[in-house]
């Protein structure tokens, strides 16, 4: 996770098309400026950055699912809870499942686990949109590199398998 | 495209309660002639909500890119989807299209 720069996914370790499923890994960084505000001395995650992981979990499971067509921008969150405090070095895993696939939205239910433990879910909701131009091929090379599948463009062999 | 008839009172009264529900509007100010945006207020991020409450009580999947796009080229006026009874004359038929397509 490099949290200054919002990027909170790793890596994609599963991505289940048919099941409409993905889970990723995301290791929390041992420093960060966030820490030293949040809090002074104790440093945890802010609960909205751990939103915004379950976010990033869901949105590309939807861009997979919708093979990168339309963009999805976070619009809801429903039910999040945050169930213990995750702090800096804690390796976590961040999955999603797809709830529905609206016409124009999507919704997915999300959690972030520490092995066994629920450390935080949710209920997200996404509008999908047209690719802003400026994002298209942005958003591709960063699914690369985080090794989601179907994220390459037309003629681009280049992406690997899920990790 | 043919001219929806209106829909039926059981859609009707289901909508509304999931409108009230979900946009925190009063029951009671909500007609089948309520126009959802120009007199209820229901702005995009709402009926998105909306839509999902209907597409989940009806098993259907409202087809609201395609609305957009029709309204937006001026090709069918916004009352015939954002009026209830329109609507829920939509909603109805596509019910209808699922059933029987099962």
């Amino acid at each position: 996770m490099r949290l200054e720069y919002f990027e909170m996914i790793d890596s994609v370790r599963l991505l289940d098309r048919a099941a409409g499923r993905i889970e990723a890994l995301a290791r929390v960084p041992d420093a960060s400026p966030v820490f030293e505000g949040h809090f002074p001395g104790y440093p945890l995650v802010p609960g909205v950055l751990l939103t915004e992981t379950m976010a990033q979990a869901s949105g590309y499971l939807v861009l997979a699912h919708l093979d990168f067509a339309l963009m999805p921008f976070l619009m809801a969150v429903d039910k999040a809870r945050f169930r213990s405090f995750v702090g800096p070095g804690a390796e976590l895993i961040v999955a999603a499942s797809l709830v529905h696939d609206g016409s124009g939205y999507a919704v997915t239910k999300a959690s972030i686990r520490h092995g066994d433990k629920a450390l935080a879910d949710a209920e997200l909701r996404f509008r999908t949109m047209p690719f802003p131009a400026e994002l298209d091929g942005l958003m591709r090379a960063r699914a690369r590199e985080i090794g989601l599948t179907g994220a390459s463009g037309p003629g681009d062999a280049s992406a690997g398998p899920a990790r | 495209m043919s001219e929806p008839q209106n829909g039926s009172t059981a859609t009707f009264e289901r909508v509304a309660d999931i409108i009230a529900e979900t946009a925190d509007i009063p029951r009671e100010k909500i007609t089948p002639e309520s126009h959802a945006i120009d007199d209820l207020g229901i702005d995009s991020l709402a009926f998105l909500d909306i839509a999902f409450a209907v597409d989940k009580a009806f098993g259907i999947k409202l087809p609201l890119e395609r609305w957009t796009q029709e309204v937006n080229e001026g090709k069918v006026p916004a009352e015939e989807y954002f009026v209830l009874k329109n609507l829920c004359a939509r909603i109805d038929a596509l019910v209808a299209e699922k059933a029987a397509k099962a």
